[in-house]
């Protein structure tokens, strides 16, 4: 309990810091967001009434307390852009983002734990040599790439979906989903080498261990040593290592986003750096700094719990 | 365990698909068979040839040119990215992990929270800071990288400074600098060195996704991932555009990262 309290009080510093930060950055860009909101015609009277509505004449920090109170409200100012608040603007995409991030995540896990406790259940050196070549080159091939090829083979040539006909999760949940299968399977398929090859290389240093050895010698089958004992140590390091992916996979998706056309965060992200509108790029930064924060941490207290000889340190 | 020879042939592979990739890389800056800019109306996507060996673009221009020109951007943002993460991730690593203290504590709070962006991510907001051009990438991802180089060094750091060797060099009266720099750091190699590699490998990564959106290298020089993303409209029409830029892609990667995995295995062992 100590320990999750010590871990929480760790995460709350840590997401202050990252607001800060991000606050920070775009108050050291030069150059006044007035100048841009108004355009040519603007004088030093309706500059001053601007600065004053946007807060801008007041000191660093009483500007940055009011933008934590709005954003704990989640209120994070308007475009500049667009005439609407931020988060409006936000509110639609997230979604979108979200449910990429979850299918790719379900994805990693239901094709790279049992690839990788298959992979274990027996020594076949041949297997075992054809599958670290494999997982080097899918390691090698970038996601984006993936994704052009996905739309070539499966979007162009086999027509299985419509490159760019995607719909909104709220109009149509199912077809949204199918729609973000291959975007999903394109972020995933590194990542899902990598925790095959971080499974593998775990449960190989856990079986030689002297515990295993006994479980052997007490009778147990490799499958029955492996399931019993090995899988409960050797999965520690591999939930914090999905948890890594996890927070990544939301700055995968900015990239793949792009490829197959998807209307989500990553794409109001690139649109909004283009436009220097940057209480929206601001916005999206601290939501994807927090999410990986939240996962991070909740990564920890997960594996805390599983494996109780971490509460110690 | 028994030593494999698993690692050595990994590394020895990786070295030699690196080199291949650094030579035309070299090779694209002196020469290439066409002007990477030339535009020639009468050849445009022309197939892969013995004149043109990855075929040519919407405006005629020889892919091959292009791509070891590409490489070679790549390349140079590559090394410049490793170079300012290692330097500044290696001198605050050194400082917090040797020293510790509320210095440690405040640098690593501050480098958790860096750490909480991801590097892409990072990279987009200082290009957006900056604007685009070739430095201000290096800049950019220089800067994101730093915390995983500090992450490392610090670690190594922290463990080697209680160690004899660096009690008894203290003993004998050497300065901080100089432990530091001519007792500690030769003996965190061994950890550097797979970081240093897979830093690289993580570079081309981002700088080739960047470019691919657009946030990136600007126009006189040629990117790879700019490429990729041009190619993706014809790819019907010219395959062989997005299938030699992203084949190149791939290779520059997998040479990388087969010397960083080769690395950590033989650190492993």
């Amino acid at each position: 309990m100590r320990y999750a309290a010590k871990k929480l009080a760790m995460m709350l510093l840590t997401m202050v810091i990252v607001s800060f930060l991000a606050f920070l950055a775009f108050q050291i860009i030069p150059g006044d967001p007035t100048a841009r909101l108004l355009g040519a015609d603007a004088t030093t009277e309706s500059v001053a009434a601007l600065r004053a509505e946007l807060g801008l004449d007041r000191p660093f920090f009483a500007r940055y307390g009011a933008w934590m109170q709005g954003a704990l409200r989640g209120d994070f100012g308007r475009s500049y852009s667009y005439a609407m608040p931020v988060s409006e603007l936000l509110a639609g995409k997230i979604g979108i983002t979200a449910l990429l991030t979850a299918v790719s995540f379900l994805l990693i896990v239901l094709v790279s734990l049992p690839t990788g406790v298959l992979l274990c259940a027996r020594e076949r050196p041949g297997l075992d040599r054809a599958a670290n070549a494999v997982n080097q080159i899918i390691m090698a091939v970038p996601p984006f790439f993936t994704g052009i090829l996905m739309t070539l083979v499966f979007g162009l040539m086999l027509r299985w979906f419509v490159p760019g006909s995607f719909v909104s999760p709220s109009e149509d949940f199912w077809r949204s989903t199918a729609y973000l299968f291959f975007p999903a399977l394109a972020i995933a398929l590194p990542r899902i080498a990598m925790t095959v090859k971080m499974l593998r290389a775990s449960v190989r240093g856990e079986l030689d261990k002297d515990y295993v050895r006994t479980a052997y010698s007490r009778g147990n089958s490799r499958w029955q040593a492996l399931y019993r004992h090995v899988l409960r140590n050797a999965v520690v390091p591999t939930v914090a290592f999905l948890a890594m992916a996890a927070a990544d996979l939301v700055a995968g998706s900015v990239v793949i986003e792009q490829v197959f056309s998807v209307p989500g965060l990553g794409r109001l992200l690139l649109t909004s750096i283009a436009n220097r509108d940057y209480p929206v790029v601001q916005a999206i930064v601290v939501i994807l700094a927090l999410w990986v924060v939240l996962v991070n941490g909740g990564a920890d207290l997960l594996n805390q719990r599983l494996d109780p000889r971490l509460r110690l340190s | 365990m028994l030593k494999s020879k698993r690692p050595r042939r990994m590394i020895r592979g990786g070295m030699a698909l690196s080199g291949c990739m650094a030579a035309l890389a070299l090779l694209g800056t002196v020469w290439t068979p066409y002007s990477p800019t030339a535009m020639s109306g009468a050849e445009k996507f022309a197939p892969p040839s013995w004149v043109h060996w990855f075929g040519t673009d919407q405006f005629g221009r020889d892919i091959f040119s292009r791509v070891a020109c590409g490489v070679g951007t790549t390349f140079f943002i590559a090394l410049g990215t490793v170079l300012i993460g290692a330097v500044l991730g290696i001198l605050i690593g050194a400082v917090t992990g040797y020293f510790g203290g509320w210095i440690d504590e405040a640098l690593m709070r501050l480098n958790d929270a860096l750490t909480a962006f991801p590097s892409i991510l990072l990279a987009l907001v200082f290009i957006a800071l900056l604007g685009f051009g070739k430095y201000n990438v290096i800049l950019a991802l220089g800067v994101a990288f730093i915390p995983s180089y500090a992450r490392v060094v610090r670690t190594e750091f922290a463990r080697h400074r209680e160690m004899t060797y660096v009690r008894s060099a203290r003993l004998m009266g050497a300065s901080h600098g100089r432990i530091m720099l001519r007792h500690i750091l030769p003996n965190t190699t061994q950890v550097l060195l797979p970081a240093l590699v897979i830093g690289f490998n993580n570079a081309v990564l981002a700088e080739a996704g960047m470019s691919y959106l657009g946030i990136g290298v600007k126009a006189p020089d040629v990117s790879l991932g700019y490429m990729l993303s041009e190619s993706q409209g014809y790819m019907m029409t010219a395959p062989w555009y997005v299938l030699c830029t992203g084949a190149v892609i791939v290779l520059l990667i997998l040479g990388a990262s087969l010397v960083g995995e080769g690395l950590q295995e033989r650190r492993g062992q």
